[in-house]
C-alpha cells in the first residue's frame, strides 16, 4: 500500500530578528523523515520548542509568522505539495489535509455560528451540497458526543464550552473527509475530565471515518492511546521513531527513557499531621458582582508540610488562594495563620503577616517585570521587609540563586534571557527571599515541559526539607498530588469535595467526582483508554 | 463657539500605523457582562439583575441615557462659554461712541438684566421644543433661518459621506489584500499627503484646476432655492471632493490597520488553512470581527462632515450651517451662536452614540448572550 504522507529530510528555517543585532537565521527543524499510511495515526511528541507543531503544519504546506520549509519533500499521494502554487496548496488545505489547533475557543471565528464554520470548507472546495454538509455535520457531531446535535451548528463559539469547541474543531477537520487531520495539541488546554472525553471522541471518529491523522501532543501518555506509531523530536531533530508499543516499552533512546519514566516520583506524607500553620474555617467568597465562587471551604495545613488543593478549571482552587493572600476578602467564615486569625483584607494585614505568606505563579512570565534583572527581582522582598541593601543583599540573592539551582552567574540577566524553567526558579527565589512560612503555588509547573516540571518539583521539595516551609500547591495534576503532597483537598465548582490526608483521599472508597477526576488521568500505558471507556460503559450499564 | 479643526478630523487614539490599539473585537463596548454570572446566582438590585440577563438591551439603554445627560451638560457649557465671553452686542451693535444708556436699553430689550440662570432656564425650555428664540441682528426667527441652512449642511455631508464612506473601505480592504506591496504603498501615500494639508489649501487648489483652469466645475457653490436637483449636484461637486479627501486617509487607514489586527488571530489561520482564497478571508472572516472599530471612525468622521464644514464652506461660499455660524459670531448675535453650537453638538453625540450602540451590536457575545 503506497503511504498516504511521506516527508523526506525535512528542513525548517525562520528568521530571527535580534534586536541592535543583524538578522539571523534559526534552523527549527532538520532531518525530519517519516512515512504515514492511510488511517494509521502518527504522534509526534516533544517539548516546546521541538518543532513538532512545525512539522506538523508542513503537511499543510504552511508556515506560521516568518517559517519557511526550506529543504525535503512533503509528498501527499506521490505528489510534492511543496511545489504547488497558492491554488494548488489552497486546493490542498481544507480538502485533502485538514488542521485541528490547540485552542479552539481561537481558533473559531467569534462572528459566524459553529454550524456554517464547520461546513464552509466543504462548500467551497465544492466537495458537497450544503444539504449534504449539513446532514455530515450533524453525523459529526453525534460522532463526537455534542449535546443537541440538531441545534449545535446554530450556536456561536462562546456560547459552548472549551471541550465541547475542541470536538467542533475536529468536527471541522473531518467534515470535508480528508484523507489527513494534523492534530495540534486538542486536549492540552482542557480538563483532565474533559480531556477524556475528547480523546475518545477524537479516536472513535478517525477510526470510524479512517482517516489518518498526525497527533501532536507534550504528553507521552496521551498519545499511546491513540496512535500505532510515535515519533520523539527534540531541538528539530528526530530522537526515536518506532511503533508506539517498542516507544513505551522499550525506548532505545535516554531522552525518551526519561519521558516515560517522568512523573513516577512518589512521596510518603508526612505520619504527623498536628501542628496547624494554617487553618481555613467555613469561607465563602463572591465577586463584586454577587457571584458566589467558594461556598463553606475548610480545611487546614501543618506545618512544614504540603496540602494540594486539586480541581478543574472553575473550582475556585484559585479563588481560594485569593483569599488566602487577602486579596478577595471571603464574605464568611476566617483563615487562622499560626494560631492568629488574619485580617480579611490585605490592606489590614501587617507587614510581617504580609513576609510570612508568598506566592508563586502559573506564568512566571507576567509575574514578574521584564525591565529589571534577577538581582533586582529577588533583592526587592530583602529590602522591602528586611531593609537589606549593598553588598550584604547581593550576597543574600547570591546565596538565594545557589538554593535555586541557579547560582551568582544569572545576577544581571534579564527575564527574557532565561528560560520557562529558569524563569519559575527565579520566582521561587523571589519568594524565599522574605523568609516565609507558607508558600502559595498556583499551578507553578503547569506551562511547563514535564521533565523541567519534575525539575522543579524536586527543587520545592529539597527546599521544603532545607527550609521547613509548608506549601499550598494548587494544580489539576494527580500525579502531582502524588508526588509532593501530604493532604489533598478535592474541589468541584466551588466546593470542598474530600479533604485529608493523601493516603486517605487517593484511596478507596471514593466519592463520584474524585473517582472521575482519578480515572481520567491517562496513565502511560496502551490501551488504558479502551480500559477506562469499558468500565465507564458497564457502570452506566449497571445503573 | 471654536470654528472647528483646521486639518481635518484629529487621529483619535494614535493611530498612524499598522495596530490598532484597542483589542479589535471589543472596541467601544467596555462593558461585558459576566458568562459566569449568568448561569450562577444572581444578586443585587433590579437594574443589576437586568444587566446581567438583557445585556444588550441594558447596554444600549445605557448609552441613550448617556448621550441625553451629555447634551444637558453640554447645553450649559455653550451658555456658560458664551456668556464668559468678552464683549457683548450692544457695543458692537451700537460702536465704541454709545452712550451708556443707549447700552443699557439695549440690554435691557433683550433681556440681558434677568440673572444668567434665569435665562439658561427660559433659552433650554425652548430649545428642547425646536424654538431657539430671535436672532438679534436680523430679528427673525433663529429655528427657521437655521432649518434652512441645516439642510444645505446635511445634504453637502450626505453626499460625501456617500463617497467617502464605501470608498474607504474598499480602498482599506484593498490595501490590506495588497499589504506591503505597490497598491497599498500607492494608497497610502495618496491618503496621507491628503489628510496632511488643510481642506482649505485642498478646496483652493480643486477651486484653481477644476473651476478656473479646466472650466468644468461651479465655483462658488452658492446654492438657491429654486436650483434644480442636477444643479446643486453640479454646485457642490467641489465642496464634496474636498471633504471626501480630508476624511478618507482616516478611516482608510483605521479599515487597514483593524482588518490587519483581525489577520494575525487564530482564526484567519484557521480560515487560511481551509484554503479559503484571500479577499473571502478578508471579506468573511476578518471583516465582521474589525468592524467595531471602523464603525467607530466612521462615526467621528461622519460627526466632522457635518460640524466640522466651517472652513469649507466659507472658502466655497456655500450657505450652511457653519458659515451662518460664522456670521453670528463677528456681530455677537447670541441666540444664533448657542442654537448653532447645541445642533452641533448633537449631531455629534448622537453620531457617536450610534456608533456606540452600533460596535455593541456588532459584538457576537452581546447579540448572542449565552
Amino acid at each position: 500500500m503506497p503511504d498516504l504522507l511521506s516527508v523526506k529530510n525535512l528542513k525548517i528555517e525562520a528568521t530571527s530578528y535580534p534586536p541592535g543585532e543583524p538578522p539571523k537565521v534559526v534552523t527549527l527543524v532538520e532531518g525530519v523523515s517519516f512515512n504515514l499510511e492511510k488511517g494509521k495515526v502518527l504522534g509526534l511528541i516533544g517539548e516546546s520548542g521541538a518543532g513538532k507543531s512545525t512539522i506538523g503544519l508542513s503537511a499543510l504546506a504552511y508556515g506560521r509568522g516568518g517559517v519557511r520549509i526550506t529543504g525535503g519533500e512533503v509528498l501527499l499521494n506521490g505528489r510534492d505539495i511543496l511545489k504547488l502554487d497558492r491554488g494548488g496548496i489552497n486546493s490542498v488545505r481544507g480538502c485533502h489535509v485538514c488542521y485541528v489547533a490547540q485552542s479552539a475557543a481561537a481558533a473559531f471565528n467569534p462572528a459566524h455560528k459553529l454550524g456554517d464554520q464547520v461546513i464552509e470548507a466543504s462548500l467551497r472546495h465544492g466537495i458537497m451540497s450544503k444539504e449534504d454538509a449539513k446532514k455530515r455535520a450533524l453525523y459529526l457531531f453525534r460522532v463526537l458526543g455534542l449535546p443537541n446535535p440538531e441545534s449545535f451548528g446554530e450556536r456561536y463559539p462562546h456560547q459552548v464550552s472549551g471541550g465541547q469547541l475542541q470536538r467542533a474543531m475536529t468536527a471541522m477537520a473531518l467534515c470535508p473527509n480528508p484523507e489527513l487531520i494534523v492534530f495540534d495539541e486538542p486536549t492540552t488546554a482542557l480538563d483532565v475530565t474533559t480531556q477524556i472525553d475528547v480523546l475518545a471522541a477524537i479516536k472513535h471518529a478517525i477510526e470510524e471515518t479512517h482517516t489518518a491523522a498526525l497527533y501532536i501532543t507534550h504528553d507521552l501518555a496521551v498519545v499511546a492511546q491513540i496512535s500505532d506509531d510515535i515519533m520523539v523530536l527534540r531541538h528539530g531533530k528526530t530522537v526515536e521513531y518506532g511503533t508506539t508499543k517498542q516507544v513505551i516499552e522499550a525506548p532505545k533512546e535516554d531522552y525518551t527513557r526519561a519521558l516515560v519514566s517522568v512523573r513516577q516520583t512518589k512521596r510518603d506524607e508526612a505520619s504527623d499531621q498536628s501542628g496547624t500553620l494554617l487553618k481555613i474555617d467555613h469561607v465563602h467568597a463572591a465577586y463584586g458582582n454577587g457571584f458566589k465562587v467558594l461556598h463553606d471551604v475548610s480545611m487546614h495545613l501543618s506545618k512544614g508540610q504540603t496540602l494540594a488543593i486539586v480541581g478543574e478549571s472553575g473550582s475556585g482552587k484559585s479563588t481560594l488562594a485569593r483569599v488566602i493572600t487577602g486579596l478577595l476578602p471571603p464574605t464568611e467564615g476566617r483563615i487562622t495563620f499560626d494560631g492568629k486569625e488574619l485580617p480579611k483584607a490585605l490592606k489590614g494585614r501587617t507587614n510581617e503577616e504580609l513576609r510570612r505568606i508568598q506566592m508563586i505563579y502559573q506564568m512566571a512570565d507576567t509575574a514578574m517585570n521584564p525591565r529589571q534583572t534577577v538581582r533586582d527581582i529577588v533583592g526587592r522582598p530583602l529590602s522591602f521587609y528586611f531593609g537589606m541593601h549593598g553588598g550584604k543583599k547581593t550576597e543574600r540573592v547570591g546565596e538565594l540563586l545557589d538554593q535555586i539551582e541557579m547560582g551568582s552567574r544569572f545576577l544581571d540577566r534579564y527575564p527574557a534571557e532565561l528560560s520557562g524553567g529558569q524563569k519559575q526558579r527565579v520566582a521561587i527565589a523571589r519568594a524565599l527571599a522574605a523568609r516565609p512560612e507558607l508558600i502559595l503555588c498556583d499551578e507553578p509547573t503547569s506551562a511547563l515541559d514535564p521533565l523541567v516540571a519534575e525539575g522543579i518539583l524536586n527543587l520545592l521539595m529539597k527546599l521544603q526539607e532545607e527550609t521547613a516551609v509548608s506549601y499550598v500547591f494548587i494544580t489539576h495534576d494527580i500525579a502531582i498530588v502524588r508526588a509532593i503532597a501530604d493532604s489533598v483537598a478535592v474541589m468541584h465548582r466551588g466546593r470542598l469535595v474530600r479533604f485529608g490526608p493523601k493516603s486517605k483521599v487517593l484511596s478507596p472508597p471514593f466519592d463520584d467526582y474524585t473517582d472521575l477526576l482519578l480515572k481520567s488521568v491517562p496513565e502511560m500505558e496502551i490501551g488504558w483508554l479502551e480500559r477506562v471507556l469499558k468500565t465507564r460503559r458497564m457502570e452506566s450499564a449497571g445503573n | 463657539m471654536e470654528s472647528g479643526p483646521i486639518t481635518g478630523p484629529v487621529l483619535t487614539d494614535g493611530v498612524a500605523g499598522e495596530t490598532v490599539p484597542r483589542s479589535a473585537d471589543l472596541s467601544g463596548v467596555p462593558a461585558k457582562p459576566n458568562p459566569a454570572a449568568a448561569t450562577g446566582e444572581i444578586g443585587g438590585t433590579f437594574w443589576r439583575r437586568f444587566v446581567l440577563r438583557r445585556p444588550l438591551v441594558a447596554l444600549i439603554l445605557q448609552r441613550l441615557g448617556l448621550s441625553v445627560g451629555l447634551l444637558f451638560a453640554v447645553s450649559l457649557m455653550i451658555f456658560g462659554g458664551i456668556e464668559a465671553l468678552p464683549g457683548d452686542f450692544a457695543t458692537t451693535y451700537l460702536g465704541q461712541s454709545a452712550t451708556p444708556q443707549a447700552v443699557e436699553n439695549i440690554r435691557k430689550d433683550l433681556g440681558l438684566d434677568r440673572p444668567w440662570s434665569e435665562r439658561y432656564l427660559s433659552w433650554l425650555g425652548g430649545a428642547v421644543k425646536g424654538d431657539f428664540g430671535t436672532s438679534w441682528a436680523s430679528k427673525n426667527s433663529v429655528s427657521e433661518q437655521i432649518g434652512n441652512r441645516l439642510g444645505n449642511s446635511l445634504f453637502l455631508a450626505f453626499f460625501a459621506a456617500l463617497i467617502s464612506v464605501p470608498l474607504a473601505v474598499g480602498l482599506g480592504m484593498l490595501a490590506v489584500q495588497f499589504r506591503n506591496r505597490l497598491p497599498d504603498k500607492i494608497i497610502n501615500v495618496i491618503s496621507l499627503a491628503a489628510i496632511s494639508l488643510p481642506e482649505f489649501f485642498i478646496g483652493y487648489l480643486l477651486i484653481m484646476f477644476f473651476a478656473v483652469q479646466l472650466g468644468v466645475a461651479t465655483f462658488p457653490a452658492t446654492v438657491y432655492d429654486s436650483m434644480t436637483l442636477s444643479e446643486r449636484l453640479s454646485a457642490i461637486a467641489l465642496p464634496v471632493a474636498t471633504l471626501v479627501l480630508v476624511v478618507l486617509a482616516h478611516m482608510m487607514r483605521m479599515t487597514r490597520a483593524a482588518i490587519l489586527n483581525v489577520m494575525s488571530s487564530a482564526y484567519v489561520e484557521t480560515a487560511e488553512l481551509k484554503g479559503l482564497g484571500t479577499f473571502r478571508i478578508i471579506a468573511r472572516h476578518a471583516a465582521p470581527n474589525a468592524v467595531a472599530p471602523v464603525i467607530n471612525v466612521i462615526a467621528l468622521n461622519l460627526a466632522y462632515l457635518v460640524v466640522g464644514v466651517v472652513v469649507v464652506e466659507v472658502v466655497f461660499v456655500y450657505p450652511g450651517m457653519g458659515q451662518y455660524m460664522v456670521d453670528a459670531v463677528t456681530v455677537r448675535d447670541m441666540p444664533v451662536v448657542q442654537a448653532c453650537g447645541l445642533i452641533f453638538a448633537a449631531f455629534y453625540i448622537f453620531l457617536n452614540m450610534a456608533a456606540d450602540i452600533l460596535a455593541i451590536l456588532a459584538n457576537p457575545r452581546l447579540r448572542h448572550p449565552r
